[in-house]
């Protein structure tokens, strides 16, 4: 099913990983260009700090610590793939995933309540980088989690195995962004 | 299959993970005490140094080949570049001859809503 | 642990599970749903190749309006004001966004990368599939924006705000949404091809194939491919930001709502200055392996090229608000972008002198790519150093958005996107299709190309010297500008353009009688080095029955003592 060209590794790291790499280096800058272009712009608008003190400051660490939670269980997968033990892998996966399905529930229930408010994405600009923020993070979540099943599913009949890892590394790449949105949405205030 | 020449050895996830939320802790309760420069260091600083140790023990990037590094570090460079070039632009709220207008409006909460949104365009202050 | 210890135990192409099947493959699956990377690089080119027939269309249009003003255009009609603007908006996105992109880089480098390290496909054939599906389907979301009420969006590729965000101001509410979804999704789509053109190339080389063997037309796509991967991400952001503008009534960029349209510029030209550099480099990567095979000397300075292209890469991305020096930036940061853009002149220019070099004492053979690379070289020239008055911000005060401008991108543009292309089909296209193109009326498409496309645009830097403006609909408006001399430079490029149109026939019945009936064409018809050339014209699924090995680079010809003035990369020593 895969050309002889997958299995090639001139660079000395296995294909799958080096593309995830790459992956990262595209997204860095998607969320680095969003990103940058909310700080610039919250730095000249004073205003907006007391748009953030709106924010959930609590379901923001709570989620923080879901995703800190699920990046642990997505490296114990690692572990268990490197060990071999694919079934073992698939379990800490799917727990992965549904830590990611706890963010989005919480962060669910937390624009609800942020929407009958008031602060909808229309509000003004604070609030139009905030959904805008953290949607296309939602939606990275959501992705990450659909690949993720899709690993665990090969990986519990111990297929695959590599994909475990490099699945990892992109769930990571999701909590790191998330490490700054944090303290970028929530706390600055 | 898995080529994971540099069968590197564990670092202690739990006791990675149990610093993070620690870190995570310490980035709630600095921004209570009020004083600007604890709370940039609190939020700010500590993002820094998660997502470092989420980068290297979960990540593995320590052991990961080096280019790897260079090729991460160059989007993150372009970003500072990006934030260079623009935000002596952007970053302003007003100039010699114009401001910006007022950056939020808020709707009234969904329980006493009458009137319509702001349509894109129209002025609003 | 090196590559060559791994691949050697698997040199051997083994046919996939499916594949004893393939002969039975139906139309459809064998074509239309191929994971072949030859068949998903031919389906970009011939995409790409239909939208430039597309986009031309439009400037025909547009042009004949600018000539004869208020007269109904043939094949067209009369010309709105809306749907000029259309017109050229269109043109412009088509033309880069749906010609150059998928003909140079998806194009050539899906059907060429594997074949010229030496390998059987790409690594993620499926993602490559994924790809082209989705650029095919950017193809028909940009044809539906045409399509709706109001037709298609008019404000420039550009799409500045206000005017991009307001449907009270673009009046083309559905349009402007859609074409924004056509651009975001040919982004998406390039940026998973990316993927693949770098991992393959950094991953999947021959046995053998070290960093320096690699030829020059691989590193520039890869290289391009990064430099788009690198640039687009704050775009994508933005046009999101856009979109959102458009349809939810966000105010990311409206000024009295607190946003900023100078934002979009600033976002918008971060990636839309790499990104011409990103269509630039496999064009000069073509342009260097045809002048290799038909000068039959080595590239004069391989290593310094590729130091040179990696300085180029790292430099455009300092250079971007040379577009916005009259937009209102800070003028202490329009000093800036002055010096690093006449500053990035100087590495191209010595890309420049180095294909020269290589040229100079070589056996030259003159034929039909020949030209056309030497063609680039020529055209090129001019529109590198008229950009120099552009990007030094003094004189770009008065030539801003005149069609000094227009005249000076044409000049880079034309030779990138189409003269360059023309130089890599008719070298390939002995190894794509197994025939040959005829030589005769591939010099007469080289001629009667090249001759009218300058016919057009230097009629253009004079009207754009003169004070012409861009995005204009009818001089007649503007009495300074509606003189006799004036209107007649205006005549004299759209009668050039409807001639070179004329000319472009002959290559597509040169095309497509060559490719049904045209003489068979033997393996290595230009006695090239690369290894595409060792596989059978055309390669047949995983390209060769052995993958083959890599002894040397890519530019061994004429070396002294040798009795072939060639040397193939898999020949063993």
């Amino acid at each position: 099913m895969r050309p002889i060209a997958t299995t090639r590794s001139a660079m000395g790291i296995p294909t799958g990983r080096l593309a995830v790499w790459w992956v990262l280096v595209s997204e860095i800058v998607i969320f680095g260009g969003l990103l940058a272009s909310y700080v610039m712009n919250r730095i000249a608008h004073a205003e907006w700090g007391a748009q953030a003190a709106h924010t959930n400051t609590w379901a923001g660490a709570f989620n923080t610590l879901v995703l800190l939670t699920s990046s642990l269980s997505a490296v114990f997968a690692h572990q268990a793939a490197e060990g071999g033990d694919g079934r073992r892998a698939a379990r800490f996966l799917r727990l992965t995933v549904l830590g990611g399905g706890i963010f989005l529930v919480v962060k669910s229930i937390e624009w609800t309540h942020e929407i009958r408010e008031g602060f909808v994405i229309q509000s003004g600009g604070f609030w139009s980088y905030y959904y805008t923020a953290a949607g296309l993070h939602a939606f990275h979540v959501i992705a990450g989690m659909c690949v993720m099943l899709w690993v665990a599913a090969s990986a519990e009949r111990n297929q695959d195995l590599h994909r475990v890892e490099n699945v990892g590394i992109y769930w990571h790449f999701v909590d790191v962004v998330w490490i700054f949105l944090f303290p970028l949405l929530y706390i600055a205030k | 299959m898995s080529a994971h020449a540099e069968s590197h050895r564990h670092p202690d996830y739990l006791k990675v993970y149990f610093t993070l939320v620690g870190l995570l802790v310490v980035s709630v309760v600095g921004p209570m005490v009020g004083i600007r420069v604890v709370t940039l260091i609190a939020a700010f600083g500590v993002a820094l140094v998660k997502a470092y140790m989420v980068a290297k023990n979960f990540m593995h990037l320590n052991v990961e080949k080096r280019w790897i590094h260079w090729a991460l570090a160059l989007a993150l460079v372009f970003m500072v570049l990006l934030y260079a070039g623009v935000s002596p632009d952007v970053g302003r709220d007003s100039g010699q001859r114009w401001t910006k207008g007022a950056g939020w409006h808020q709707l009234p909460p969904s329980h006493e809503k009458a009137g319509a949104e702001g349509t894109p365009g129209a002025p609003r202050h | 642990m090196t590559g060559s210890e791994m691949s050697h135990t698997t040199a051997h192409a083994h046919p996939e599970g499916a594949h004893d099947a393939h002969h039975e493959q139906g139309w459809f699956l064998k074509y239309f749903w191929s994971t072949d990377h030859k068949i998903i690089g031919l389906q970009y080119m011939l995409t790409g190749m239909l939208m430039a027939l597309v986009g031309a269309f439009m400037a025909y249009v547009f042009r004949m309006q600018l000539a004869f003003p208020g007269q109904s255009v043939p094949g067209f009609g009369v010309v709105t004001p809306g749907q000029y603007n259309m017109l050229v908006t269109n043109h412009g996105s088509i033309m880069i966004f749906w010609v150059a992109m998928p003909v140079l880089i998806a194009g050539f480098g899906n059907y060429l990368i594997p074949l010229m390290i030496g390998a059987d496909d790409m690594v993620f054939p499926r993602l490559n599939r994924l790809s082209y599906q989705l650029f095919f389907l950017s193809v028909l979301v940009l044809a539906t924006s045409l399509a709706v009420q109001n037709g298609g969006f008019g404000g420039a590729w550009t799409a500045y705000p206000p005017l991009s965000a307001n449907k009270a101001y673009n009046l083309t509410p559905l349009g402007s949404s859609l074409w924004l979804v056509a651009v975001a999704l040919e982004f998406v789509a390039f940026l998973l091809g990316g993927i693949n053109f770098i991992v393959t190339s950094m991953n999947s080389r021959a046995p053998g194939m070290k960093a320096f063997d690699v030829p020059i037309l691989v590193w520039t796509i890869v290289i391009a491919s990064v430099m788009f991967m690198a640039s687009v991400g704050p775009l994508i952001a933005g046009a999101v930001m856009l979109l959102f503008d458009q349809t939810l009534g966000t105010s990311f960029f409206n000024p009295t709502r607190g946003g900023d349209p100078i934002l979009w510029q600033h976002l918008f030209w971060f990636f839309g200055h790499p990104e011409v550099y990103v269509v630039l480099l496999p064009a000069m990567g073509i342009v260097a392996e045809v002048m290799t095979v038909f000068a039959r000397k080595k590239l004069f300075a391989y290593k310094t090229v590729i130091y040179t292209i990696i300085g180029t890469a790292m430099l455009s991305f300092f250079v971007w608000a040379h577009h916005q020096f009259v937009a209102g930036i800070d003028p202490r940061m329009a000093n800036i972008f002055t010096v690093t853009t006449v500053l990035i002149s100087i590495p191209i220019a010595e890309m420049c002198f180095v294909y020269i070099a290589t040229l100079y004492g070589g056996s030259i053979t003159l034929s039909t790519p020949m030209l056309w690379a030497l063609g680039f070289m020529a055209e090129f020239l001019v529109g590198g150093v008229t950009g120099i008055y552009l990007g030094a911000s003094g004189t770009d005060i008065f030539f801003h958005d005149t069609y000094f401008v227009i005249a000076h991108f044409h000049y880079t543009f034309f030779p990138i996107a189409i003269i360059a292309t023309m130089s890599g089909v008719t070298f390939w296209f002995p190894k794509m299709f197994g025939r040959t193109m005829n030589e005769f009326w591939g010099k007469v498409h080289f001629w009667g190309t090249i001759i009218p496309f300058n016919g057009i645009f230097i009629p253009l830097f004079v009207l754009g010297a003169a004070g012409e403006h861009r995005r204009i609909f009818d001089y007649h408006n503007f009495p300074h500008l509606d003189t006799p001399g004036l209107g007649m430079l205006r005549m004299i490029a759209t009668l050039s353009l409807v001639v070179m149109l004329a000319f472009q026939f002959v290559f597509i019945v040169n095309f497509l009688v060559s490719m049904f009936r045209g003489p068979r064409a033997p393996r290595n018809p230009w006695r090239s080095n690369t290894l595409e050339w060792t596989a059978d014209s055309p390669p047949p699924h995983g390209n060769w029955p052995v993958l083959p090995d890599c002894h040397r680079g890519p530019y061994e010809y004429s070396v002294p003592g040798r009795e072939q003035d060639f040397w193939p990369q898999d020949e063993k020593a």
